[in-house]
C-alpha cells in the first residue's frame, strides 16, 4: 500500500508544479497579484509531496520491501543499512527522484530568500523552477516509476552495484546533483529577466550567490567522484575523461565562466547578453548530462541502464527547455551592447579571455564526448577519442588562464595602468623561476614537475601579493570582504591543483609485480613486504585480503590490507589499500593469484607511489571553499526596497554610467 | 540574426541526439562493408606488448586462423566488450590476438591487469601506422583472419554476446571447416 502512496504523492506534486509553473506567469503578465501569490505555497506543497515520495522509497529500502521492483533490483537482506539508503540513488529511477527532491530543496530556499525581491520578478523565477519540475516529474511518472511492483515478491533482492558500495559513493551523487540542479536557479533568473524585458542588471546581483553556491557544490561533487574513482577503481587514476565525468565537467566549466561573467555584468553592466547565454548553457549542460547518462546514446562505465523511450522523453524535454530559452534569448536579449566601456588593459579584458577559454574548453569536451555519436552519424563507426585528445587540448587551453590569473585582481575596471602589472610579473615571475630551479634538483629534472612547482609559486605569490596590497592600503575591517577572500582562496586552489596534477603525473612510480609471501619490493625509498593473502568476510562479501608491510629504512610506515572482494551475487571488486599523506600516497592493489588453487602462494600486485596526489583534491576543495565564501558576502544580502526605489536607484545608476 | 546562432547550434545537437536514439534502436554498427573483406590482410610487423624487443609479423601467424581484436586502454567501448571476450574466448576455437592501438604500453598493461587478459598474444601499435593499413576506424574492432592470411570477417564496435553467437562463431566455424 505505501509504495502506491509514493506514486500518488508524485502525481500530486506534478499537479502543484503545474500550478507553480503556469499561474504565476499569467499573474506576472496580467499584473494579477492573486495569481502571483500562488507560486510560494505551490512550491512548498510540491516539496512536501516529493519529500513524502522520497521518504517512502527510503522506508521501502530500510524495511526490505522487495515487492517494489526497484528495491528488489538494488538491495538484498545482507546489505548494511547505510548502503541501503545510498541504494535509493544507486540506479536510474531513484537517482531521478533524488534529482527532483534536490530541485525542490533549491526551490524552497529560493522561495524563502526571495521575499524581498520585486514581486513580479520573484514569481517569474519561481514559475520557471516550477516548469522545470513539471518536466522531471512527468519524466519519472511516465517512464521511470520507482514504485513499480514486482509480483510475486521475491524472498531476497539482487544487489547494489558493488562499485557503489563505498563511503565516497554515498554522498557523491547528492552533492553533485545539488550542484547540477543549482544552476537551474541562475537559469530561472535569466529567463525571468528575459521575460520581463529587464533592462537593468540588478537581477544579476541577486543571482550571483546562488550561482556561486551551486558551482561550489558541483566542485565538491566532482572532487568526491574523483577521489572515489581513485580509491575504488584500483588503477590509481583520478580522472578518466569518461563521458559521464565529462557530463559533470562541462557545466562546471561553463559555471566557472558564468561566475566571472556575472561579476562583470553586476559591477559594470557589460557582457549582459553573454551572462544570460552562459546561464542558459550552464543549466542546459546539466540537462544534457542527464540525457547522456540516461538515454543510452553513449556507452560509459557508469551509465544507467538505457531505454529508448526515456531517451526520446529527455530529448523532447531538452528541446523544449533549451530550444525555448535560446529562442527567447534571440528575441529578448538586450539589443545594444550596454555597460561601461573598457580599454584593452582592464579587468574586463582578462575576465573575458578567461571566459572564452572556459567556454572553448567546454565546447572541446562536448565535441570529444559526442565523438562516438558523430562517428555513427557520418558512418565511420563508433570511435572513442579518449585521453589522447583531452589530455592534449585541455592543458593547452588552460595555460593562458594560469598565466593571466595573478594579474586579474590587480587590474582595475575599465582602464588600468601598467607599472603595477610589471611589478607583479617581476616578483611572481622571479619567485616562480627561482623555485623551479631549486625544485629541478629534487625532481630529477622532470619538466612537468618543475612546471608544477613553478605554477604553484606563480599563482601563490600572485595571491599573496594582492592580499598584501589590500592589507597595506585598506583600513581594518574592509580589507577582505567575503567576495574577495573567496576569490583569493579559489585562485590559490588553482595553484594547489595544478601543482598536484603535474607533480603526480611526472613523479608517480608504478610497479606491477609478482610477489611470493616474504618477498620485498623497493619503490621510491619504501620497502613493500608481501606477507601473504588470507580470507576474510564482511557483511555481504568475502574477500582475499593481502597483507603488505611498508617500511622506510628501519621505520614502520604502515600495514596495508588490499582486498579482492566477491559480493553475494558474484561481482568481483578490488578494494585498494591507500596509505594517505600530505606529500605522498602509497597505494596497493591486489591482482590475481599466480595459482588460483593456492591463494596463499604468490600473487600479482600493483604498487604505487604517488607524490602530492592529495593536492589535486585539496586544490578542488579550496576552490569549493572559495565559492561558498564568495556567496556569503554581505553585499549580496538583499535589502528590502520598494519597487519605486529600485527604479530610482537604477535611474541614478544609468545617469552615472 | 546572430542572436539566433545558439539556437541553431543547439538544434543541430538535437538532430544528432535524435539520430543517436534512432540508430541505437534500429541499427548495429557492424553494417559497414569493408573493402578488405575477403582480401589478404595487410602485412605487418609489430612488437609484442610484454616483450617490446620481440616482433610478430603476419607471416609468423600464417597457418592457423586467428581473431585480431583492436583495443586500447583509453577506449570506453572496449570496457563494454571486454567481459564478453573474457567469457567467450575459451570457446572460440581460434587464437585471440590483442592489438593494442595508439596506447602507452604502461597504460595498456595496467588496463589488462585491471580487467583481465583474455589474449593469447598481445601486439602493440603505439604510433598507429599499421592500423591505417587495416582500415581501423577506432577501437574496438575485430578481424577474423584465416590460415592463409585472408580477412574473413570484420566487426566494428564492441563484440556483444549476441554478435559473437550469431555472426562471429558461424564465421569461425566456416573458416575452421576449410582448414582444420
Amino acid at each position: 500500500m505505501t509504495p502506491e502512496l509514493g506514486q500518488l504523492a508524485l502525481i500530486l506534486a506534478l499537479l502543484l508544479a503545474l500550478a507553480q509553473g503556469i499561474l504565476p506567469l499569467i499573474g506576472a503578465w496580467r499584473s494579477n497579484r492573486a495569481l502571483m501569490a500562488v507560486a510560494r505555497p505551490a512550491a512548498a506543497g510540491q516539496a512536501v509531496f516529493v519529500a513524502i515520495a522520497f521518504g517512502i522509497l527510503v522506508w521501502a529500502f530500510v524495511h526490505f520491501d522487495f515487492s517494489v521492483r526497484y528495491v528488489a533490483d538494488n538491495s538484498n537482506l545482507a546489505l548494511p543499512w547505510y548502503y541501503r539508503i545510498a541504494a535509493v540513488w544507486g540506479a536510474h529511477e531513484g537517482s531521478l527522484l533524488l534529482w527532483i527532491f534536490i530541485l525542490n530543496v533549491w526551490t524552497v530556499a529560493l522561495a524563502a530568500f526571495s521575499q524581498k525581491l520585486p514581486e513580479v520578478f520573484a514569481s517569474r523565477v519561481l514559475a520557471v523552477m516550477g516548469l522545470i519540475a513539471v518536466g522531471f516529474l512527468a519524466f519519472i511518472i511516465f517512464t521511470s516509476d520507482p514504485f513499480g511492483r514486482l509480483l510475486p515478491m521475491p524472498g531476497d533482492g539482487g544487489d547494489l552495484n558493488p562499485v557503489l558500495q563505498d563511503p565516497g559513493m554515498t554522498f557523491h551523487p547528492p552533492v553533485l546533483y545539488t550542484g547540477y540542479v543549482g544552476f537551474s536557479v541562475a537559469f530561472a533568473f535569466s529567463i525571468a529577466a528575459l521575460l520581463g524585458g529587464e533592462l537593468e542588471q540588478a537581477w544579476v546581483r541577486w543571482a550571483r550567490p546562488w550561482t556561486n553556491v551551486a558551482w561550489a557544490f558541483l566542485t565538491c561533487g566532482i572532487v568526491a567522484g574523483s577521489w572515489w574513482a581513485y580509491a575504488e577503481l584500483g588503477w590509481g587514476g583520478w580522472w578518466f575523461w569518461d563521458p559521464v565525468e565529462n557530463a559533470s565537467f562541462m557545466p562546471w566549466l561553463v559555471g566557472l565562466a558564468l561566475i566571472h561573467a556575472q561579476a562583470v555584468t553586476e559591477k559594470r553592466g557589460s557582457l549582459r547578453a553573454w551572462t544570460i547565454l552562459l546561464s542558459i548553457f550552464a543549466f542546459s549542460l546539466s540537462l544534457l548530462g542527464t540525457f547522456l547518462v540516461r538515454s543510452g546514446v553513449l556507452t560509459s562505465v557508469h551509465a544507467f541502464a538505457s531505454d529508448p523511450r526515456r531517451g526520446v522523453f529527455i530529448l523532447a524535454f531538452l528541446t523544449i527547455v533549451v530550444g525555448g530559452s535560446l529562442l527567447l534569448y534571440a528575441l529578448r536579449a538586450p539589443k545594444v551592447a550596454g555597460g561601461k566601456s573598457f580599454k584593452l588593459m582592464s579587468r574586463e579584458t582578462v575576465l573575458l579571455i578567461g571566459n572564452l577559454m572556459f567556454a572553448v574548453a567546454a565546447a572541446m569536451v562536448l565535441l570529444g564526448t559526442l565523438f562516438p555519436l558523430v562517428g555513427d552519424a557520418l558512418n565511420m563507426g563508433r570511435i572513442s577519442v579518449g585521453p589522447p585528445y583531452f589530455g592534449f587540448l585541455f592543458p593547452l587551453l588552460m595555460l593562458p588562464v594560469v598565466l593571466l590569473l595573478p594579474f586579474g585582481p590587480f587590474l582595475r575596471w575599465g582602464k588600468s595602468d601598467t607599472p603595477i602589472l610589471k611589478q607583479v610579473l617581476l616578483r611572481a615571475g622571479i619567485a616562480a623561476v627561482a623555485c623551479g630551479i631549486v625544485a629541478a634538483f629534487f625532481v630529477d629534472g622532470q619538466p612537468k614537475a618543475i612546471a608544477g612547482v613553478a605554477s604553484l609559486v606563480w599563482l601563490g605569490v600572485g595571491v599573496a601579493l594582492y592580499a598584501a596590497k589590500r592589507w597595506r592600503e585598506m583600513p581594518r575591517g574592509r580589507r577582505y570582504p567575503a567576495e574577495m577572500a573567496g576569490m583569493l582562496l579559489a585562485h590559490l586552489g588553482v595553484g594547489v591543483f595544478v601543482a598536484g596534477v603535474l607533480i603526480t603525473e611526472s613523479l608517480s612510480v608504478t610497479s606491477d609485480v609478482r610477489m611470493a609471501p616474504g618477498q620485498t619490493q623497493h619503490i621510491a625509498g619504501y620497502d613493500f613486504r608481501f606477507d601473504g593473502v588470507h580470507q576474510t568476510t564482511g557483511p555481504n562479501w568475502r574477500a582475499d585480503q593481502g597483507v603488505v608491510t611498508v617500511t622506510r629504512g628501519s621505520d614502520l610506515v604502515g600495514v596495508m590490507h588490499p582486498q579482492k572482494r566477491t559480493y553475494l551475487r558474484g561481482q568481483v571488486q578490488t578494494e585498494s589499500a591507500v596509505d594517505a599523506g600530505l606529500f605522498r600516497d602509497l597505494y596497493v592493489a591486489l591482482g590475481e593469484p599466480m595459482d588460483t588453487a593456492n591463494i596463499e602462494g604468490a600473487w600479482s600486485l600493483r604498487l604505487y607511489y604517488k607524490p602530492f596526489v592529495r593536492w589535486i583534491w585539496g586544490g578542488g576543495l579550496l576552490m569549493m571553499l572559495g565559492g561558498f565564501t564568495c556567496a556569503a558576502d554581505r553585499r549580496f544580502r538583499i535589502k528590502r526596497i520598494a519597487e519605486s526605489e529600485v527604479a530610482e536607484a537604477l535611474l541614478v545608476q544609468e545617469t552615472h554610467a | 540574426m546572430s542572436r539566433l546562432l545558439p539556437f541553431f547550434g543547439f538544434m543541430l545537437l538535437v538532430a544528432l541526439f535524435g539520430f543517436g536514439i534512432w540508430w541505437n534502436t534500429g541499427h548495429d554498427p557492424q553494417a559497414i562493408p569493408s573493402p578488405l573483406l575477403n582480401k589478404p590482410a595487410p602485412a605487418f610487423t609489430l612488437p609484442k606488448l610484454y616483450e617490446p624487443t620481440v616482433t610478430v609479423s603476419k607471416s609468423d601467424l600464417l597457418g592457423k586462423p586467428y581473431l585480431l581484436n583492436v583495443f586500447a586502454s583509453w577506449c570506453v567501448e572496449c570496457e563494454v566488450e571486454h567481459p564478453v571476450l573474457q567469457a567467450e574466448t575459451p570457446t572460440l576455437g581460434v587464437l585471440l590476438v590483442g592489438y593494442d592501438y595508439k596506447d602507452a604500453p604502461e597504460d595498456a598493461k595496467r588496463w589488462l591487469f585491471e580487467h583481465g587478459n583474455p589474449y593469447g598474444l598481445l601486439i602493440a601499435d603505439q604510433p598507429g601506422q599499421t592500423a591505417i593499413d587495416f582500415g581501423v576506424y577506432g577501437a574496438p574492432e575485430s578481424f577474423l583472419i584465416d590460415g592463409k592470411g585472408v580477412i574473413r570477417y570484420k566487426h566494428i564496435g564492441p563484440l556483444t554476446a549476441d554478435v559473437v553467437a550469431t555472426e562471429l562463431k558461424p564465421a569461425i566455424a566456416a573458416v575452421l571447416k576449410e582448414s582444420p
